[in-house]
């Protein structure tokens, strides 16, 4: 009986060992993939990157090029997106935080939680006929708004999160004092949680700047330098799109390259952010 | 690391820039209305036209674009190559300054415009089937009825003997055939399956003559655009597609030889497309198929493809501009053809197409004198 | 002071209400644009447009049950490979890796879901499609030929290569929430666990089992990502409308076909039908996130209610 039982220990010994060893080759699968994409596009891209190539506009094949309007392009239709979602998606954080207790601040927060998962294709179908249509053409208005709008919930949702993390007992202690709450909220609880909406509002950026999808039918895509928001623009997401299902080899160099471009910024956005805020998490 | 005062302050004024970048968007929405497709004619300095649409003339148009902004600097002309169907959609709603299309526009289409739209012929190429079989030397051979068994799924190995009959000295392996085929809506599929209705009766019925055919299920793999097609037979073994010439050129894949009217299998080239072009009546509107046209050295796939605009141009800056591309594009533009492997447009044909796009007018006036 | 105070409170608290409110106000937007446009084809299909299974645009024949089936099967594919792992990396994070590796093995994670979709389609065309078509496909061919998954043509582009690269997406996503929610499931319980004699394992396992809805909602919350996910898998599956037992069979997915053929739609009738399977995708979504909160909002009020206090 007893040897029995002592039989029975060590197998399920051994069980938890395999369980542990095989969680940890999942990790380390996991982790592979991300070092093999990296790789690659480390490997492949730094291969056609130059100068030139970062400043050049685009060119008939064989005639070089490059994605210096795309990276224009996809700078101002982000920094168009977060003017208009930053304030909204901090705003609605905020109210979120402080007022978001009844039955408005539940719905508006359910809301919000699944418009995070709506596909961003559908974001642009939405900005086509709501800006596309009437104004007549494609633009990096249009783009910027269609980034905007997946930005929105994204921020406020952190932004709620951050001021929550914020202690009562410093709300209670100004509010004891008499200060009005707007006060409060703006003077004391802000920026105790400022560096997390900054840190909120960084990722968002950073997710904005790699997508694609509602960018196909609102900002287009142009050959030139473009600084006007009337007109279509190109963005690094698009030019990748094009340059990677096209046939020609030299295009797909430079999708390698221009991925490479998009993937470190947003790869040191987000380090940025880790190592900004490492005490915090 | 992050100003709090700062952000403080800023927080409100961001509120206010984004209430006025909201409403300055909202105010320029009835702008854009008003003038219909054109917007401001100058952003700033210089000219930009907007096209969009076909791919198959994606390469002679981004050449044509980049060397007529060398000339006139003053012009910025952005073409986006998103399909003929979209390029039709864009003149259409008017979110283009000109469309492009390889397929005509059909009557109804026509009809539903808000204005008369012209088809200006551009150049001519030719549709090719493109295969990637590397242990094939020598160039395929075929007919219309193989090309339609192989879409319809009716020959499903490349050793089949409806494809051998055709090239017996062919070392054809034993392997499984994947078609590609369009997703998008395409001129170039129209152009393809027009040649194909004209020759197979089965694929009349069965797919027909479309930008978007009724594709048999389960054959093959759709992709967009003619990159994207041109791309995936590139990076498939034993798949076949259809593209422009130039594609197939460009990535120095081969092209098959395809049976003409007469019976005689010839290669694609500039000759053979503009000897189809040579015999076929061009009517007073310039919509013309080609396909499947008379004449021992015609290719049967060739097509024209169109630039589409709008006879009254509602701006005319704008308009001034485009009927000067479509010239200069038409006559001195006709010689970057060769090297992209498209045909140029018949002299004949150029005539025709001088008097459309001097009866281009804005506001009653002609743009060109 | 009280004056200011409560006209200053009113402003502030009704500029924040109108942020809020923009929120609602988009997704009400959505769904309004959404449904208006695509009356014509409810109006003339009905249910017919969901179970139909050709798609014609040329003769006006819609019926979108191609790329329900390849959006629900691709994710489906997506969940079976990316459940275990996503399962085994949270788990190893929170139950056994020393403190120290934890943080940098959730922020390489992190990193994972933080490359964008269209970078996942480029390198899905040109490494992991050969891949499968050379490699993997092979092997599964000749060792489980005989399954109807694995027969056919083998090309690199289909269903399952669409699948793999949605595993590859979601992982990050599943495995983030798995760890939160197992990180709410109290120590005591591991203590109480392992006084009574439990392996770590057997630890685990009771910790899984008193996080299971959580877990479900991690899930779905996948399961969402993946119905929408549109670029990488516009890029690998082939955008074929059919429906194909065989995983090396080209298929499409909604947001697929939406990507590749919304620019063009030039008659009313198939614009309307693109924004109805659109619609779909959008309620399907939508559905979905709800229920993953749900199931996680559960587990984080039984078991730390504290956490946002």
């Amino acid at each position: 009986m007893s040897e029995n039982n002592l039989q029975n220990h060590s197998r399920r010994k051994i069980i938890s060992r395999i369980m542990t060893l095989l969680t940890a080759a999942c990790t380390f699968f996991a982790i592979g993939i991300l070092l093999l994409i990296i790789s690659y596009i480390a490997v492949r891209g730094v291969s056609s990157l130059s100068l030139q190539f970062l400043i050049d506009t685009p060119k008939p094949v064989g005639e070089g090029g490059g994605i210096g309007n795309a990276i224009l392009g996809s700078a101002i239709m982000t920094a168009l997106a977060a003017l208009i979602g930053l304030p909204l998606g901090i705003g609605a954080g905020i109210y979120l935080a402080e007022f978001g207790n009844g039955w408005f601040g539940k719905i508006t927060r359910f809301v919000a939680d699944t418009l995070i998962g709506v596909p961003s294709i559908i974001i642009g179908i939405f900005v086509y006929t709501l800006v596309v249509l009437p104004m007549g053409r494609q633009s990096g208005l249009a783009g910027g708004i269609a980034l905007a709008l997946i930005m929105i919930p994204i921020v406020a949702r952190t932004t709620e999160e951050m001021i929550r993390l914020v202690p009562n007992s410093m709300r209670e202690g100004a509010l004891a004092l008499g200060a009005p709450q707007w006060r409060v909220t703006m003077n004391i609880v802000l920026p105790a949680a400022s560096t997390g909406i900054a840190t909120g509002a960084m990722l968002a950026i950073a997710r904005i700047t790699g997508e694609t999808a509602p960018l196909l039918f609102t900002a287009l895509n142009s050959r030139f330098y473009n600084g006007y928001l009337d007109q279509p623009m190109a963005s690094l997401t698009v030019q990748i799109f094009n340059y990677a299902t096209g046939p020609f080899e030299v295009e797909h160099a430079m999708a390698w390259a221009a991925t490479l471009i998009l993937v470190g910024l947003i790869l040191l956005i987000n380090i940025t952010v880790r190592f900004l805020t490492r005490k915090k998490f | 690391m992050f100003n709090k005062i700062f952000f403080k302050k800023n927080l409100i004024s961001l509120f206010i820039l984004s209430v006025a970048v909201i409403g300055s968007a909202c105010s320029g929405q009835p702008m854009g209305q008003q003038s219909g497709g054109g917007g401001s004619a100058a952003s700033g300095g210089s000219l930009r036209l907007q096209g969009s649409g076909a791919s198959f003339p994606k390469p002679i148009y981004e050449k044509w674009v980049s060397e007529y902004g060398k000339i006139n600097p003053n012009v910025k002309i952005d073409y986006q190559s998103t399909g003929s169907g979209a390029g039709q959609k864009a003149a259409l709603a008017k979110t283009a300054d000109f469309g492009a299309s390889d397929d005509p526009m059909s009557d109804e289409d026509l009809k539903s415009a808000g204005g008369e739209l012209l088809h200006i012929p551009t150049v001519l190429g030719a549709v090719v089937l493109t295969y990637n079989l590397p242990e094939v030397k020598e160039p395929l051979k075929l007919s219309g009825e193989t090309i339609a068994d192989v879409y319809l799924g009716n020959i499903k190995k490349w050793n089949d003997e409806r494809i051998k009959k055709d090239n017996p000295n062919l070392n054809l392996p034993d392997a499984d055939i994947l078609p590609v085929y369009r997703a998008d809506s395409s001129g170039t599929s129209a152009v393809f399956t027009d040649f194909l209705a004209k020759t197979v009766p089965a694929w009349k019925e069965k797919v027909g003559m479309n930008k978007q055919p009724s594709w048999i299920t389960g054959v093959g793999v759709g992709a967009k655009g003619n990159d994207g097609v041109m791309g995936q037979v590139k990076q498939t073994p034993n798949s076949i597609g259809y593209v422009e010439l130039t594609f197939a050129k460009a990535n120095s894949l081969p092209t098959a030889r395809v049976k003409n009217k007469t019976g005689a299998f010839v290669e694609a080239t500039l000759e053979s497309v503009s000897a189809a072009a040579a015999t076929a009546q061009m009517p007073e509107d310039l919509r013309v198929q080609i396909t499947n046209a008379d004449g021992a050295g015609a290719y049967p796939i060739s097509s024209y493809t169109y630039i589409l605009v709008y006879k009254d141009q509602s701006d005319a800056a704008k308009g001034k501009a485009l009927a000067d591309f479509l010239w200069w594009a038409t006559h001195d533009g006709e010689k970057f053809t060769q090297d992209l492997h498209y045909a140029p447009l018949p002299p004949e044909v150029v005539v025709k197409v001088e008097a459309k796009i001097n009866s281009m007018t804005a506001s009653g006036k002609t743009l060109r004198q | 002071m009280s004056q200011t105070g409560t006209i200053g409170d009113k402003l502030f608290r009704s500029v924040l209400l109108i942020a809020a409110a923009s929120i609602l106000v988009i997704v009400a937007a959505i769904l309004y644009m959404m449904v208006q446009n695509s009356l014509p084809t409810i109006e003339r299909f009905g249910v017919g447009f969901l179970t139909g299974r050709e798609w014609k645009p040329a003769q006006e024949e819609f019926g979108a049950l191609p790329f329900i089936y390849g959006t629900l099967a691709s994710s489906i594919i997506a969940l079976v490979l990316s459940i275990p792992i996503s399962l085994g990396v949270a788990i190893y994070m929170v139950e056994q890796a020393p403190k120290k590796l934890a943080r940098p093995i959730a922020f390489l994670i992190e990193l994972l879901a933080a490359i964008p979709s269209v970078v996942y389609g480029l390198w899905g065309i040109f490494v992991l499609a050969p891949f499968i078509r050379d490699y993997l496909g092979v092997f599964l061919q000749d060792y489980f030929g005989w399954l109807p998954f694995f027969q056919g043509r083998l090309t690199g582009i289909g269903m399952l290569t669409g699948g793999i690269i949605l595993a590859l997406m979601i992982t990050p996503i599943i495995t983030s929430v798995v760890r939160d929610v197992l990180e709410a499931v109290p120590t005591t319980q591991r203590e109480a666990a392992l006084a009574l004699g439990a392996t770590e394992w057997e630890t685990t396992r009771i910790v899984l089992g008193n996080a299971a809805s959580g877990i479900a909602g991690a899930v779905v919350l996948g399961l969402g990502r993946a119905i929408g996910e549109t670029m990488a898998i516009t890029m690998v599956i082939g955008n074929s409308a059919q429906i194909s037992i065989s995983l090396f069979e080209p298929a499409n997915t909604i947001a697929s076909l939406l990507a590749s053929n919304f620019a063009e739609a030039t008659d009313k009738i198939y614009m309307s039908a693109l924004i109805e399977i659109g619609l779909v995708l959008f309620l399907v979504t939508f559905v979905v996130n709800a229920l993953a909160k749900l199931l996680i909002l559960k587990v984080a009020s039984g078991t730390n209610s504290a956490k946002h206090a």
